[in-house]
């Protein structure tokens, strides 16, 4: 057991450290905090980071990843969420893009791979239904051969930036034959088809982030389809490992109880400061104490991964234990913000409460909530892993 | 970065593993526990002979020159075999305390025997007014150089009535001191009972008892904090064997527990309370190995990595303890079943060097408020380098 770091690893550290403190800067802030230049702000935030070469760290080598060790990951993403700087766009980089370099073809990769890696391809998930949520195999979108083409009709929702993204990968039914998960079969589709439509959907943390997207007769050529037909659901429960690992988010978990430790040493209540009051101390430590075992968890899994396992269902436990922990600190920092969690600052306006983290505490808050619904809501990684690891039936 | 063993490790493990599966079945422990000592002497050779009781101990001491990882496998598997011999009061305390403070002359007059088997210790720490807190003693010790004695009472001595010689602490010359009592000599009294967990402990009245000084006299606290820690890695690791026995054990009645015709276990409800034991358990351990990881590097946070452990193990050990008593039903609360015995070792160690409470109060002072402003500690492993 090592878990010292090397020369090397502080090298490291010392320069991702240098790279987020001068390129996270306001400008890139500014950018990304308005809807209408969201896309663009992200996209010159992406190739920042891929022309250090550094936009896909769990990507292989072959397609353009660093090829770095577990420990520089940690060490990456670490340094990341200590800066405050955002995770780049996870659709292409962390769904998709693994699914096309594991399952899709030659062509595929060359189409595709490129213009994920340097992020002026933007993508979406296609995955949950109206009618299929925790039973996503339940799924009805249709995909009818027609020549060389699938028409593909039905209904996709939950799929968040759907309104900026250029390319959505699906999960759509080929087969009603045999058990459900059979007749699946996994889909590249053009955003700019002819019969999509993109139904935004308003969220109770007052911003649009997730649509309906509704297929009507859409046309996608066949050579958009990955693997084989009807094996669609192999590909992507293999990507559902992957988002779920992803998912525990330690570091900026981490980097948000230091900042809601900040905050309350700003708060006074009976005349000190929040931060010293023992039961205000006891539900910070309750989280961190969780945090600090739960990165281990994940160095754990990850240093499993690096020796050749894949992650199976204990990253189950990553994506349970992570948004619980995230949501238990973004009820602490509602309870910093007191009063002011209750501000409301129309778009682009300015927040006279003197309090600025009191309407972002509320709309992490109420958005926060989806964490224990999305990639599989957490009563379902239960399920697996009762399954999977405990092994009852 | 790994969380490998070595293959000396898996070995040692392995080797303990083996004789809990052949050697000590729960009925076996249970009437060792029943015996007066409350462990098997015979065992306790054995253990000798396998060399377990020479691992923690420095090779320039006769030991194994084990480090916290090997000692932490072998705490796991006594933990899962729930095993009463008095390891942790002879070879961690009363060994721990000796090599860490004693002379060259006290380690080879006492070592060599604790190794062998021949020895058995205990640390007379606990008094009738100390909690948690190491210093708050009122057992004096007068005297000077050579010549001590020591008056007051310890109480709850594990393995104080077994033991042949004791570490005691009591104040003198200004401070803490440790001193070297034998159990036998005049001056001292012990009166036995036993514990929830079958262990047999002793209150020791000690009235103008002779003791030899065991390191420098009044100075003795760091010396005891330092061999604490290590007993609280340890007997948290033992912890986190019994938590991981306790949901195989739970798991296995609830795939076999039938009632409306199915096995228990294919209950969703019942599904969802043995993941989170899961949970539990891994977090636990995820805890146990910073814990020892930050030690054996030096990090600057390891203080703060031992408080997080004991604190969780105490939650942990509740929450699964309660749990697979409640999983396996009427059956759960009879001492037929081993869980209740595995339950009541953990509100044991639970208490032992410090309950939950008293350690996740120690880690809010290192980590927020006042203190922690004049010692920032570091929040991450990356920093901790």
């Amino acid at each position: 057991m090592d878990t010292s770091f090397s020369a090397e690893d502080l090298a490291f550290r010392d320069e991702v450290r240098e790279f987020f403190a001068t390129e996270w800067n306001d400008e890139v802030i500014q950018g990304l905090s308005h809807p209408d230049t969201f896309r663009e702000a992200m996209t010159a935030w992406h190739q920042k980071l891929y022309n250090k070469g550094w936009a896909a760290p769990n990507w292989p080598e072959e397609h353009g990843g660093p090829g770095w060790t577990s420990t520089q990951k940690y060490i990456f993403d670490y340094e990341r969420a200590a800066a405050g700087a955002q995770s780049l766009m996870p659709f292409g980089l962390q769904m998709v893009g693994p699914v096309i370099f594991n399952f899709g073809n030659d062509e595929q990769k060359q189409r595709f791979l490129p213009k994920i890696l340097e992020g002026t391809q933007w993508w979406c998930q296609g995955y949950s239904e109206p009618g299929a949520g925790s039973d996503l195999a339940a799924l009805k979108t249709k995909a009818e051969r027609d020549g060389d083409h699938y028409v593909i009709n039905g209904a996709k929702i939950w799929t968040s930036y759907a309104q900026l993204a250029d390319y959505i990968f699906c999960l759509v039914r080929t087969s009603s034959e045999g058990k459900k998960q059979e007749g699946i079969s996994f889909l590249l589709i053009d955003m700019k088809s002819e019969g999509i439509k993109v139904n935004p959907i308003h969220t109770i943390d007052g911003h649009h982030t997730l649509n309906e997207t509704e297929f009507n007769d859409v046309r996608v050529p066949v050579e958009n389809l990955i693997g084989e037909e009807n094996k669609g659901w192999t590909y992507a429960k293999a990507l559902l490992a992957h988002e779920r690992t992803g998912i525990a988010n330690v570091s900026d978990s981490q980097r948000n109880l230091a900042q809601v430790v900040e905050l309350a040493s700003n708060e006074m209540q009976g005349g000190k400061p929040l931060i010293e009051d023992a039961s205000f101390q006891r539900r910070v430590s309750d989280i961190e104490i969780e945090l600090m075992a739960l990165e281990y968890t994940e160095l754990r899994v990850l240093a499993s991964v690096a020796t050749g396992g894949a992650p199976g269902p204990e990253s189950s436990l990553l994506k349970i234990k992570g948004t619980e922990i995230q949501q238990a600190v973004q009820e602490l920092r509602m309870e910093v913000a007191g009063y002011y969690q209750g501000v409301s600052v129309p778009e682009g306006g300015e927040n006279l409460s003197g309090h600025d983290f009191g309407d972002y505490a509320r709309y992490r808050y109420m958005y926060g909530r989806a964490a224990t619904i999305y990639g599989g809501s957490n009563e379902v990684q239960k399920n697996i892993i009762a399954k999977a690891v405990l092994g009852l039936g | 970065m790994n969380f490998d063993f070595s293959e000396e490790q898996v070995m040692l493990r392995d080797s303990v593993a083996r004789y809990i599966q052949d050697d000590y079945d729960f009925d076996t422990r249970n009437k060792v526990v029943a015996s007066d000592e409350g462990f098997s002497r015979e065992n306790w050779q054995t253990f000798a002979e396998l060399g377990w009781l020479s691992i923690p101990f420095a090779e320039e001491n006769g030991g194994f020159g084990g480090s916290p990882v090997d000692l932490m496998l072998i705490m796991e598997q006594l933990g899962r075999g729930l095993i009463a011999e008095p390891f942790i009061p002879t070879v961690l305390l009363f060994g721990g305390l000796v090599e860490a403070a004693g002379s060259e002359a006290q380690k080879e007059a006492l070592l060599p025997a604790v190794i062998g088997g021949e020895l058995q210790g205990a640390f007379a720490y606990l008094e009738r007014k100390t909690r948690f807190d190491l210093d708050a003693i009122e057992t004096t010790a007068t005297g000077s150089g050579d010549s001590y004695t020591l008056s007051g009472e310890k109480t709850v001595v594990f393995n104080g009535a077994s033991a042949d010689k004791l570490v005691v602490s009591a104040l003198s010359d200004g401070g803490v001191s440790l001193f070297l009592v034998d159990a036998s000599a005049g001056g001292v009294s012990r009166t036995s009972y036993r514990m929830m967990d079958g262990q047999v402990v002793a209150n020791i009245t000690l009235d103008g008892a002779a003791g030899e000084l065991l390191g420098e006299a009044g100075k003795a606290l760091p010396i005891i904090e330092q061999v604490v820690d290590n007993v609280t890695l340890a007997i948290s690791a033992e912890a986190v064997g019994i938590m991981g026995r306790l949901n195989e054990v739970t798991v296995e009645y609830a795939r076999t527990r039938e009632q409306f015709g199915v096995a228990i276990g294919t209950f969703q409800a019942l599904q969802h309370r043995m993941v989170d034991n899961f949970m539990a358990f891994e977090q636990a351990k995820s805890l146990l190995y910073r814990a020892i990881c930050d030690r054996l590097e030096g990090k600057a946070d390891a203080r703060r990595s031992l408080h997080a452990l004991k604190t969780m193990v105490d939650r942990s050990g509740k929450h699964i303890g309660a749990e697979s008593i409640q999983l396996h039903g009427g059956m759960g609360v009879t001492e037929e079943m081993s869980v209740g015995h595995y339950a009541r070792r953990l509100m044991m160690i639970n208490t032992i060097f410090g309950n939950g409470d008293y350690h996740q109060q120690k880690f809010s002072e290192l980590s927020y408020g006042e203190k922690a402003q004049e010692a920032p500690a570091a929040p991450r492993a990356v920093d901790a380098a």
